[in-house]
């Protein structure tokens, strides 16, 4: 999986909406561009009959009426309208979770995203990280929060940005309309790798989401052969349970991302990197090359047979 | 004895024609720059049916610069394996393999198969991609 694959299209193109809410703004955008083109055409106009008009023309633009007209009441109207249309559609998007909405928790971390699933109660069913899976067709109720500082969550095609603020919860209400993985980033700058801080949304049919779900929440997947299983006593040995959890495993880390389905990730790194045992060899042996200032510190006392069975054995888990 | 002028004599002589010959010495030095950039496009060793173009958009999609810093590709700037720059000119891959165009496609699918031991683990390249890959690594000349 290349991360041509892993999105629709990067950077995420902001007015081609996949669902009810981006939609909204996507007009509004248009909206937007129409009337002002509008307006620039008559300034531009104006600007010409005030500098190169003769007699009447002129004169009609240096009257202290036409000055309140244009200048102070027609800006006053257009302003106040997109005013009360931008509170309307953002009263729109400010929906309140339903029940039977599908609950997803996103944490944003420096520099990743925590997912968890949760069921109707609000009980965690399993974590993941760095994408967000949901079936076309049904409401979503996001539950965007931080663990340490604001980020904000970015996915142009479903929704505008809601920013991340430590102790609060933001509600974001999302819907996809067709299937699709779509790019995602943090849309409010957070410290040292901001910039690579992305995810992927993806919409699925009902069924295939179902299946992914019942893979994603169940244990990871035992090591089957010795070069996968020599990986997994390195994973261990090396302490890696510390940050990370594999379920099934002794590793329940919670710092950083669980990794009970890193092999099936779209994307390495928080939507960065494609997702290859190359990659993962490379990300398990020197992050900070790759992502300045992550926090995962560099491996270098891995020596070569140990880096291929961790990445075998991480690649397999899917 | 009698030797001793003779390197003084030469020494001044090559001192007056470096002088003379300036402005002769910069053409010849853009004449080798421009000879320089117009090889910069061919492999230095050609892999029938591969595409250099095509090879660099593998080796970003495959991000083989997650640990390797190669010519060509911005970021990342992996520093787990050898810098990929000058390979097109160096005699051996992973130190033990001659570079010849067969092993290179070999290895860069199959590290471990053709030179046992390494770190690089194997990569899902096609065979085509990998020729591909072999051809455009070939690009990256040493000057």
């Amino acid at each position: 999986l290349t991360l041509g694959d892993a999105f629709s299209g990067w950077p995420p193109p902001t007015l081609d909406p996949a669902g009810p809410n981006a939609e909204a703004i996507a007009l509004m955008a248009w909206v937007l561009f129409g009337v002002l083109g509008l307006v620039l055409l008559l300034v531009l106009v104006a600007v010409a009959l005030a500098l190169f008009g003769r007699g009447r023309g002129k004169k009609t633009f240096a009257r202290e009426r036409t000055i309140w007209a244009l200048g102070v009441a027609l800006p006053s109207i257009t302003l106040a309208g997109f005013l009360v249309y931008g509170l309307v559609v953002m009263n729109d998007l400010s929906e309140k979770p339903q029940p039977g909405d599908l609950r997803i928790r996103i944490t944003g971390e420096m520099w990743w995203w925590r997912v968890v699933y949760l069921d109707a109660d609000g009980r965690e069913l399993f974590h993941d990280a760095n994408e967000l899976h949901i079936p076309v067709g049904r409401p979503v109720t996001l539950e965007l929060t931080s663990a340490d500082v604001i980020h904000s969550f970015w996915a142009p095609e479903l929704a505008g940005k809601v920013d991340m603020i430590p102790g609060r919860i933001n509600i974001l209400r999302i819907r996809a309309d067709r299937p699709g993985r779509f790019g995602g980033a943090c849309a409010e700058y957070c410290g040292g790798p901001h910039a690579l801080m992305g995810f992927v949304a993806a919409a699925h049919a009902p069924a295939d989401f179902d299946a992914l779900i019942a893979r994603r929440s169940a244990a990871a997947r035992a090591p089957v052969d010795a070069l996968r299983m020599a990986g997994q006593q390195v994973f261990l040995a090396s302490g890696c349970g510390a940050c990370h959890t594999v379920r099934g495993t002794s590793a329940n880390g919670l710092a950083g991302p669980d990794l009970t389905n890193v092999g099936a990730r779209l994307t390495l790194g928080a939507g960065i990197l494609p997702n290859n045992r190359g990659t993962l060899g490379g990300w398990v042996s020197n992050a900070d090359a790759i992502k300045p200032g992550v926090r995962m510190p560099p491996y270098p006392m891995l020596d070569a047979d140990e880096l291929q069975a961790i990445s075998a054995y991480l690649e397999n888990l899917k | 004895m009698p030797q001793e002028p003779a390197p003084e004599a030469a020494g001044s002589v090559s001192v007056s024609l470096l002088r003379f010959t300036q402005p002769a010495g910069a053409a010849l030095i853009a004449l080798f720059l421009a000879a320089c950039l117009q090889s910069g496009g061919g492999p230095q060793q050609p892999i029938a049916g591969a595409d250099v173009a095509r090879g660099r958009e593998a080796i970003a999609a495959y991000g083989c610069a997650a640990c390797h810093v190669i010519p060509g590709i911005s970021w990342p700037r992996g520093a787990v394996g050898p810098s990929l720059e000058g390979f097109g000119a160096r005699s051996m891959i992973a130190g033990r393999v001659g570079n010849e165009p067969a092993a290179l496609i070999a290895f860069v699918r199959n590290a471990p198969s053709v030179a046992p031991g390494t770190a690089m683990p194997p990569i899902p390249l096609t065979e085509g991609e990998a020729r591909d890959v072999a051809a455009y690594l070939y690009t990256l000349d040493a000057r």
